[in-house]
């Protein structure tokens, strides 16, 4: 690692412009991986206010704080920014931060485009959040805006929701070509696909599945946007079209959607578990066919979210064994964390118990998603909270608990300073307790029979509920405690070692902390080769 | 060691050996001391289907609990020990092909074991043949309706069937029921241990019917119509709800069911044909402008008010105000179309399919005369029905 020589005289003359528009016109990655992980955090706060509405109103039953109509547009604007402005804006962020410094490219290779795709982001989510002040108030049919709800029977602001959406999409898919094109020609000389890092690898196949289905939405919205502005009929059964056909364009669409928003994580937890525990990842092979796996079955499940739309049976089968089947490629990768774990030297720094919680508590989600995939047992939990359980512990403890091993693992790294250890290890364990009793309870309310997307509940539902809004309450307040965290590394603190970490393995850390503005210039020399 | 364990278990095999392990897992572990099991678990049901799914439920789940107890506890043992403040030094191996091969296929076999039991109970599921009844049930926003199918159509019983709890006990005015926003006016009644069909469909958005204890939820999809079944075993009412968003009132659709011994359901469907009958001949006579008022409160209570609102002022702009503007003071033709066949675009129903033509008549009154909009004029019930057998 050390056989790495900077080229540090570059900075010289290419350092960052001053002020404002350092940022609007910066083609840099490491500027724009910044934006981007700021707007992400921005939305994530947006996002989680509104969460915390919907909780602080089902604390109890009765209606308290807010009427059904604007309940159901915070369930759908919490959904709506959580997952296309929080969790991938994030992803994208650490991809433009990360990918470069770990295959030792000098930038993104598509740096105006880069640009663009993040400058969008803000366009898009002033939009949608603009149609909360709007007449009739902002879309309130579900994130998963089934047809007819949000076609013929939608609040007026549903068309600058489908904007919204397009420009988000424009944005995902400049982004991921970017990506793509990066990884495949800007890799140091020696560096084959099988030496790439984990991370680098999920971000890879992510962005396959971002171009692959962020036409799909545009396409669905567009539909939507014709039938209810240009006379068709593609979703109204009155004109003999078929409400149906909405839920299977739009879930081949959302079924790889919630594999982007994982894949990262899965390689995020792998670079972050072999470092702290002074031992190589575990089957890295295994875990790169594993992961492919995932993305192909992606495309195949989709109507397992609709077991309840009366498929015939035939499908109803299909989709059950497919879907069963992911928890082949899924558990191969567990084993493997668990496998790195096993004789290793482990310390439990913040970014490690983010990961540690991300593999036990992922895999509770996982499990449950296998239970979801049973269909007899599906017709009993679908659309109940047990599913908004299931889906939280992946996405929550999942990927946003990534995001966060992430921030920590890789801040030293970005700001040049330490975390605070202690605050973090606060942070994870204020996160670790609020995540488990706001989604855990979950489990119980779902199974007892209450639905999703209920502003008020019958009476046998009122102690799981109660429990389930004060964790949401500890968690959703501890966050101000990682933005405190953040901006106190990045103001100062201990000064961070290049290396950062002791078992630390690939490019980024052998460059110095702060990561200089430009980095690999000239293409480094590869540590000796990565292969058992 | 797991590899093992795991291998011995997948060979074996055999459900009835993992129930066992299941059912000793939950009476080993603290569930048991646990006083309100329902309040945490999914119910067994009334009917055969409903505790197959049940099993199936529990035999997934103690699997899933099985595994987690194992992976974890690997994971928990080796944070344990495996620690770099107790000295431990780290293993060089970072890969085994053995391993691999084991860990992709005995989950396999695991998912094989969990296949076997789901398809069976889904055949049955699906099998919705030689029905006793059928019941047409659709969704409306936000309540639904219940035809007794009949191949007389004089003899087929229609009714809707809304919410019960009044608003003040939502806005906290009123202490809450036993059975708050799971009370219906009126209850679809079955006759136990008789096959009945529904038939689920939906006039306007999709909604999704949900009675746990049948283990039946199928959506109400409008342009399509979609069967379950239940042979229900013991008599009682069961409560279920709306299971798709279905926009501001989702969650105050409740369902209920009647299962009771044939003889009732028999008196009972006996005297919903007569009330049928007495809807007709009402229809037929002429009403004074008190009758009609005071029953189009009634049924503005129960059919408009949760878009118009009690005031009539509504919730502008997605539900307009009926007072001092609009339908309401003008045309009064116009006024009852909208009422019988709704405002294509808009939450406003073609109220036709529910409300019979004297309670239109009734409600059109009612809004041309209440909230100071004295309009004065009324309309009769036989004109009201004139209009719909025309468009028929």
């Amino acid at each position: 690692m050390s056989a790495v020589i900077e080229n540090h005289h570059d900075d010289h003359h290419h350092g960052p412009d001053k002020g404002l528009m350092r940022w609007v016109l910066t083609t840099n990655h490491k500027d724009i991986g910044t934006l981007y992980l700021w707007f992400s955090f921005a939305m994530f706060l947006v996002g989680g206010c509104m969460a915390l509405v919907i909780r602080a109103e089902l604390f109890q039953p009765g209606l308290q704080l807010v009427v059904p109509e604007f309940f159901n547009q915070m369930t759908t604007m919490h959904g709506l920014i959580m997952v296309f402005g929080a969790v991938m804006p994030a992803f994208v962020g650490l991809a433009n931060w990360l990918v470069p410094m770990m295959i030792g490219a000098p930038d993104m290779a598509l740096p105006r485009m880069n640009n663009y795709s993040f400058w969008i982001l803000p366009f898009a989510f002033g939009m949608l959040l603009s149609t909360l002040f709007m007449e009739g108030g902002a879309p309130n049919f579900g994130w998963t805006f089934y047809a007819p709800l949000s076609t013929e029977y939608a609040p007026p602001s549903v068309t600058f929701f489908i904007f919204a959406v397009h420009l988000m999409g424009i944005s995902s898919i400049m982004g991921s070509i970017n990506v793509v094109v990066t990884i495949l020609n800007l890799r140091a000389p020696g560096m084959r696909l099988m030496d790439m890092p984990l991370f680098v690898w999920t971000w890879l196949i992510t962005a396959y599945l971002l171009i692959a289905v962020m036409p799909v939405l545009a396409g669905v919205v567009t539909m939507m946007l014709m039938d209810i502005h240009f006379g068709t009929a593609f979703f109204n059964a009155g004109g003999g079209g078929d409400p149906v056909l909405f839920q299977h364009v739009f879930w081949f669409f959302g079924h790889p959607e919630v594999y982007i928003m994982i894949l990262p994580a899965f390689g995020v937890v792998s670079a972050i578990i072999p470092t702290f525990a002074r031992k190589k990842l575990f089957g890295y092979d295994s875990m790169v066919y594993a992961t492919a796996s995932i993305a192909f079955l992606s495309f195949i499940v989709w109507a397992h979210h609709m077991f309840t739309v009366g498929m015939p049976i035939a499908g109803e089968l299909y989709f059950m064994y497919a879907t069963m089947l992911i928890a082949v490629p899924t558990g191969v990768k567990v084993f493997n964390w668990v496998a790195t774990m096993w004789q290793g030297s482990m310390t439990f720094e913040t970014p490690m118990l983010f990961a540690i919680a991300f593999v036990i508590l992922f895999t509770i989600g996982g499990l449950s998603g296998l239970m979801l995939a049973i269909v007899p047992a599906d017709f009993q939990y679908h659309d109940t909270y047990f599913v908004v359980a299931h889906f939280h512990y992946v996405l929550v403890p999942g990927s946003i608990f990534s995001i966060m091993a992430a921030a920590y693992y890789w801040l030293p790294k970005w700001t040049g300073n330490m975390y605070d250890e202690t605050l973090g290890k606060t942070h994870f364990w204020l996160s670790f307790v609020g995540v488990n009793v706001t989604f855990f309870p979950q489990h119980f309310i779902g199974l007892a029979g209450m639905p999703r997307r209920y502003p008020d509940y019958a009476l046998q539902f009122a102690d799981w509920n109660m429990v389930s809004s004060v964790g949401a309450f500890i968690f959703g307040f501890s966050q101000l405690l990682f933005l405190f965290i953040v901006i106190k590394c990045v103001m100062g603190g201990k000064k961070a070692t290049d290396e950062v970490w002791d078992g630390a393995e690939g490019l980024e850390w052998t460059i110095a902390s702060p990561a200089p503005y430009h980095t690999f210039s000239t293409p480094p020399a590869l540590p000796e080769r990565a292969t058992a | 060691m797991t590899g093992t364990e795991k291998r011995d278990q997948g060979r074996s095999g055999y459900l009835i050996g993992l129930k066992w392990l299941i059912a000793a897992i939950a009476v080993g572990s603290s569930w048991s001391v646990l006083a309100d099991w329902s309040a945490l678990n999914m119910t067994q049901g009334v009917t055969e289907i409903s505790r197959e799914v049940y099993d199936l439920h529990m035999l997934i789940f103690g699997i899933c609990v099985l595994i987690g107890v194992i992976v974890f506890g690997i994971m928990i043992w080796s944070m344990l020990v495996h620690r770099k403040s107790l000295g431990h030094e780290p293993a060089t191996f970072s890969h085994s092909t053995k391993l691999e091969y084991a860990w992709t296929i005995i989950p396999i076999f695991i998912l094989i074991g969990m296949a076997v039991p789901a398809t069976s109970t889904l055949r049955d599921m699906y099998d919705s043949s030689n029905a006793d009844i059928d019941i047409e049930v659709r969704g409306y926003q936000w309540k639904w309706q219940y035809t007794y199918l009949n191949d007389d159509p004089a003899q087929e019983v229609k009714f809707m069937s809304s919410l019960l709890t009044p608003p003040d006990e939502f806005y906290n005015r009123a202490p809450k029921r036993e059975h708050y926003l799971s009370d219906v006016d009126n209850p679809l009644v079955i006759p136990i241990n008789k096959r009945v069909r529904f038939l689920i469909t939906s006039n306007d958005v999709i909604h999704s019917w949900w009675v746990p204890d049948f283990a039946v939820k199928k959506d109400a999809i409008p342009g399509f119509v979609h069967e379950s079944w239940a042979v229900v075993e013991e008599p009682g009412i069961y409560r279920g709800k709306c299971t798709e968003l279905c926009g501001k009132d989702h969650g105050f659709m409740p369902i209920v069911v009647k299962a009771v011994e044939q003889d009732e359901y028999e008196n009972w469907l006996a005297m919903k044909q007569q009330e049928a009958k007495d809807v007709y001949e009402t229809v037929g006579k002429t009403w004074s402008m008190a009758e009609l008022m005071e029953t189009g409160e009634t049924v503005y209570a129960q059919h408009c008010q949760t878009c118009h609102q009690a005031n009539g002022q509504g919730i502008p702009p997605a539900f307009p105000s009926l007072v001092g503007q609009g339908m309401a003071i003008g045309d009064l033709d116009a006024h009852v179309d909208i009422v019988v066949n709704g405002k294509a675009g808009s939450a406003m129903q073609a109220f036709a399919a529910q409300l019979n033509p004297a309670e239109i008549a009734a409600v059109v009154t009612y809004e041309r005369n209440a909230w100071g909009n004295d309009v004065g004029d009324l309309v009769q019930p036989r004109e009201v029905n004139a209009l719909i057998v025309a468009k028929e």
